[in-house]
């Protein structure tokens, strides 16, 4: 419960100037880390030292630091957020670390989304994906009150399930195709559970597919590394419901 | 006086808002296509306007400095928003929702807009709920609500803990539609360093192009800036780490007024600070005041123990546990207001009997919850906060109490508007949590999700057509204007200022720096003496910073050094700005709790013969004293009187 202190830590962290130059990993060392502290803050106290000693903090990306926004990234000791379950980068503990170990730090791999500086990576390819679909064609004013569209307690539940999606790309990130079958199908999933998005839920599932394709991420072969790494739980059988959808569209088009 | 002129329409309150609309100027189909409007910012407040504005047909730019609109520090709101439907048969009504939130805000607000939002607020419930937003249910599939700190009556709707996530994924769902439509311009990453102004009139803004560090500069017929709060003055707050206040800061070197600037939103339920390594304060939501119940030790040797380690709370019996919420404020008990059971915690603490190492701590304990309804009801409720604190504290809150602290969350000042959202500058618009309208002194929970939304849906795309109809005449902007190359030159000039001092400490260390005095005398509880105080050691800070702060990287690469940087040297002016408004309104309302003006009961005391007024700050240049202009609140609907929460 009370927080230790870490006298000596390693950070072997990617450098990467910006896109178009070569990366490559350097270590810094770093001292007296409270365990209470979060990964993000242990990075600005790193940084304050760098910057102290002239050297270029390191840039990564993150903003709420309530594990929501989907901002922070990190791939950490080889995985997507590091060592904790059902956590972001922001939310992740000091306490989760040992003395003496040495961290890797990298940025999400995966050719959708390439490095901008250091560990920033570049999703807009997730934009793009919502943007071929992922919405409810509505405009403001002139809807029905809402308690004359009933939603079954469960079904919302469900729909709610798949919107907790923070759109952090740790699912692509944990992929072995940095496939985006997870973020897809939660999106898909989160509309099509409601009756309001019933209306456009064939041609959400095949114009949101066929971006992803389009935008250079992988096929999914069911490994299931997404659902493990995703920080918040987002389901694979959301994948299956996506097939579903997707083969439903095919098949009636 | 002229330059504040309100703008509130004539005629009964409940009639204003349709008459108002009804006199407005619309523009023609035809014409909107010929008009642009910037819109910086896509929260709540940004991305609901953005794409409301761009189905009616204007060309819309939006740009925000996260990678994703989804990203906006309105994804982190957790408990709910309110609206006044009444589905619950409480008796709710528009006139009650605006009677709360008046009231709740200490009468620091205006009328005409607090009331049009409680009549808009049902619409943005049928239009989340359109948009498929999934709130809360009943078994009937019918909509769910619960109360909210401050209300008797259960008005609020929410998604889970994750309102804010959900809404703001509603309002960014319709602009994606609007951006894949080619409707709106979407510029992520861009971080708007000022606004530019032609002959008087708001038209255009330079951004910087956060990526590839290009100026560039951007015209439009009409700006709005939705550019949230400026809490992070702080440092440490509930808000996102790249919250700031530059861009309402710009628009205030402009000639836009600033409002109330001093009162800001201390929240009740966060998890407390430990040590020295912090960076940000975690919000727990205030739903859980429904059923969690506040105390610390009755016995100050208890407390000491607590303090020290030696004992745990579930070690101190019940008749020795002092609720004092329930003992001061017996009718609403643990769901009095945030302002009120901000100030009770810190009463408490400050008399010693805090409850963490730091003596800044209460509890907040679900064990009677539990006993009463079951761990699984308790866990359907609130899993994932619960959740969420474990892995933060690594403290189990189904066996052991939260611990929690106010902390600072929300800003009720910001820029001035009239009642179309139009700030002193013409054709410049603030909305959401930028202005400084509709919550006066303090804000009740689950009302600035709504005030972003109302603005952002229902609000300003009518209010801006009476200002763009009549600019239907003038061309799409030049942006090789002269003014437009004059700012981008002061733009350019300021980053390569700071650039350049290559002094020897961080842009934190400057920000942490003022943040302390900012919370020492400008917080919770201020006084006249610590006032003066904070505005010569800001002086200081803002000197030393111009002269040893050290911004490393490149000006031409993606650089969050010099993001900050600049960030902080408006907080610098911002900080000093709010000290100065505090130390003119020497009166306790809301959550600024003035020292002099204290009942003896050790109550806020407020002072409305003298501070009934909006305080309206106008910028006279860099090293000039801002001059104080005051828009008087007029009551006529309500009838001002002492809150009281007993
Ligand atoms: C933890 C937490 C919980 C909360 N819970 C609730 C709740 O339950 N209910 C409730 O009603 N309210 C809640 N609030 C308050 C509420 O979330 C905010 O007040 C509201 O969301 C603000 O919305 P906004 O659109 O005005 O601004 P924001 O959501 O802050 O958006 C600001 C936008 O401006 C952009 N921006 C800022 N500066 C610039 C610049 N210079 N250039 C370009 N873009 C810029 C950002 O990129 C972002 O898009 C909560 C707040 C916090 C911190
Ligand atoms: S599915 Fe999970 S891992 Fe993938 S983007 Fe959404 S939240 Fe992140
Ligand atoms: S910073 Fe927002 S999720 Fe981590």
């Amino acid at each position: 419960m009370a927080d230790k202190i870490l006298k000596k830590l390693n950070i072997k962290v990617w450098r990467q100037k910006n896109a178009s130059s070569k990366g490559k990993f350097e270590t810094y060392t770093i001292e007296n880390i409270s365990t209470g502290s979060s990964f993000l803050e242990m990075m600005d106290i790193l940084n304050n030292e760098l910057i102290e000693k002239g050297i270029d903090p390191i840039a990564f990306d993150h903003d709420c630091r309530e594990g929501i926004c989907g901002t922070c990234s990190l791939y950490i000791n080889g995985r997507p957020h590091g060592p904790d379950t059902e956590v972001t980068t922001c939310q992740l503990h000091m306490r989760k670390f040992n003395e003496g170990e040495t961290i890797t730090v990298e940025p999400w791999r995966a050719a959708a989304f390439p490095v901008i500086k250091d560990l920033i990576v570049d999703r807009t390819a997730f934009e793009k994906i919502l943007q071929a679909g992922g919405f409810v064609s509505v405009n403001t004013g002139g809807v029905p009150d809402a308690n004359t569209i009933p939603v079954a307690y469960e079904d919302a539940e469900e729909s709610m399930d798949a919107a907790a999606c923070i759109g952090c790309g740790a699912c692509v990130a944990a992929c072995k195709n940095s496939s985006a079958m997870l973020f897809v199908s939660a999106k898909v999933s989160h509309l099509a559970k409601l009756p309001q998005g019933q209306v456009e839920a064939k041609k959400r599932a095949r114009n949101m597919v066929a971006k992803m394709d389009e935008l250079g991420f992988g096929g999914c072969t069911n490994t299931g590394a997404c659902e493990v790494e995703c920080p918040k739980s987002i389901s694979i059988t959301n994948i299956a419901r996506l097939n579903r959808e997707y083969l439903v569209s095919r098949l009636s088009r | 006086m002229s330059i504040l002129n309100s703008k509130i329409p004539e005629g009964p309150l409940a009639e204003k808002w349709s008459k108002h609309k009804a006199n407005i100027k619309v523009v023609s189909p035809a014409n909107k296509r010929k008009l642009e409007v910037i819109v910086v910012g896509t929260g709540l407040g940004g991305a609901s306007a953005a794409a409301s504005l761009a189905e009616l047909g204007y060309n819309v730019k939006a740009f925000c400095y996260q990678d994703s609109p989804r990203r906006a520090h309105s994804i982190a709101a957790q408990g709910g928003i309110n609206a006044a439907k009444n589905y619950q048969n409480d008796n709710d009504s528009v006139f009650r929702l605006f009677y709360d939130t008046i009231k709740g805000g200490d009468y620091r607000a205006r009328e005409a807009n607090v009331y049009r939002l409680a009549e808009v607020s049902p619409n943005i419930i049928d239009q989340c709920v359109a948009q498929g937003v999934p709130f809360g249910r009943e078994y009937g599939g019918l909509l769910a609500n619960r109360s909210f700190g401050g209300v008797l009556v259960s008005r609020t709707f929410y998604a889970r803990g994750q309102t804010g996530q959900q809404l703001l994924l509603g309002a960014y769902q319709a602009l994606n539609r609007q951006i894949s439509k080619g409707n709106v311009e979407m510029y992520s990453r861009h971080e708007m360093l000022d606004v530019v102004k032609i002959d008087g009139k708001a038209r255009g803004i330079i951004a910087r192009d956060l990526v590839s560090g290009e100026i560039k500069r951007y015209g439009a017929h009409a700006v709005v800036v939705a550019t949230g709060g400026y809490g992070n003055v702080f440092f440490l707050s509930t808000n996102a780490m790249g919250s700031n206040g530059s861009a309402a800061w710009q628009c205030y070197k402009k000639g836009a007024f600033m409002a109330n600037p001093c009162f800001v939103q201390i929240h009740p339920t966060c998890i407390p600070v430990h040590g020295d390594q912090q960076s940000k304060l975690t919000l727990m939501s205030e739903s859980l005041r429904n059923d969690g119940r506040v105390w610390v030790p009755k016995k100050k040797e208890d407390a000491v123990k607590l303090q020290k380690g030696e004992i745990g709370p579930n070690d101190i019996p019940d008749e020795d546990r002092d609720f004092y919420l329930e003992r001061r404020y017996p009718s609403y008990g643990n769901l009095v207001p945030r302002d009120v059971a901000s100030r009770a915690a810190k009463e408490r603490c400050d008399a010693g009997f805090g409850v963490n190492a730091e003596g800044k701590a209460v509890f907040l304990d679900f064990k009677y919850a539990i006993d009463r309804l079951g761990k699984d009801v308790i866990a359907a409720r609130y899993g994932n906060l619960f959740q969420m604190y474990e892995k933060i504290t690594d403290v189990d809150p189904y066996k052991n109490p939260m611990m929690i602290y106010p902390a600072i969350h929300y800003s009720m000042g910001g820029t001035w508007v009239d009642y179309n959202l139009m700030t002193s500058v013409p054709g410049l618009y603030s909305i959401g949590e930028a202005n400084f309208s509709d919550h006066g002194a303090n804000r009740l929970g689950a009302s600035a999700l709504m005030q972003g939304l109302a603005d952002g849906y229902f609000v300003l795309p009518y209010t801006i057509g009476d200002y763009l109809a009549d600019e239907i005449m003038i061309p799409k902007i030049d942006t090789d204007a002269p003014e437009f190359e004059e700012a981008e030159k002061e733009v350019t000039g300021r980053l390569e200022k700071l650039y350049n001092i290559k002094g020897s400490k961080s842009v934190d260390y400057f920000h942490k720096k003022l943040g302390q005095v900012m919370w020492d005398y400008v917080g919770m509880a201020r006084n006249a003496e610590g006032l003066k105080k904070a505005i010569e050691m800001i002086k200081e800070i803002r000197e030393d910073f111009w002269k040893d702060v050290k911004v490393p990287g490149d000006l031409d690469n993606l650089n969050p050094e010099l993001e900050k940087a600049g960030r902080v040297a408006d907080f610098l002016d911002i900080g000093e700005l709010m000290a100065r408004d505090a130390l003119d309104r020497n009166e306790s309302c809301g959550g600024h709790f003035r020292e002099e003006s204290a009942t003896e009961e050790g109550e806020a005391k407020r002072n409305d013969e003298k501070f009934t007024y909006v305080s309206c700050w106008e910028y006279k240049g860099e090293s000039e004293e801002p001059t104080l202009h005051k828009e008087d609140l007029v009551f006529e609907n309500v009838k001002l009187t002492q809150r009281s929460y007993k």
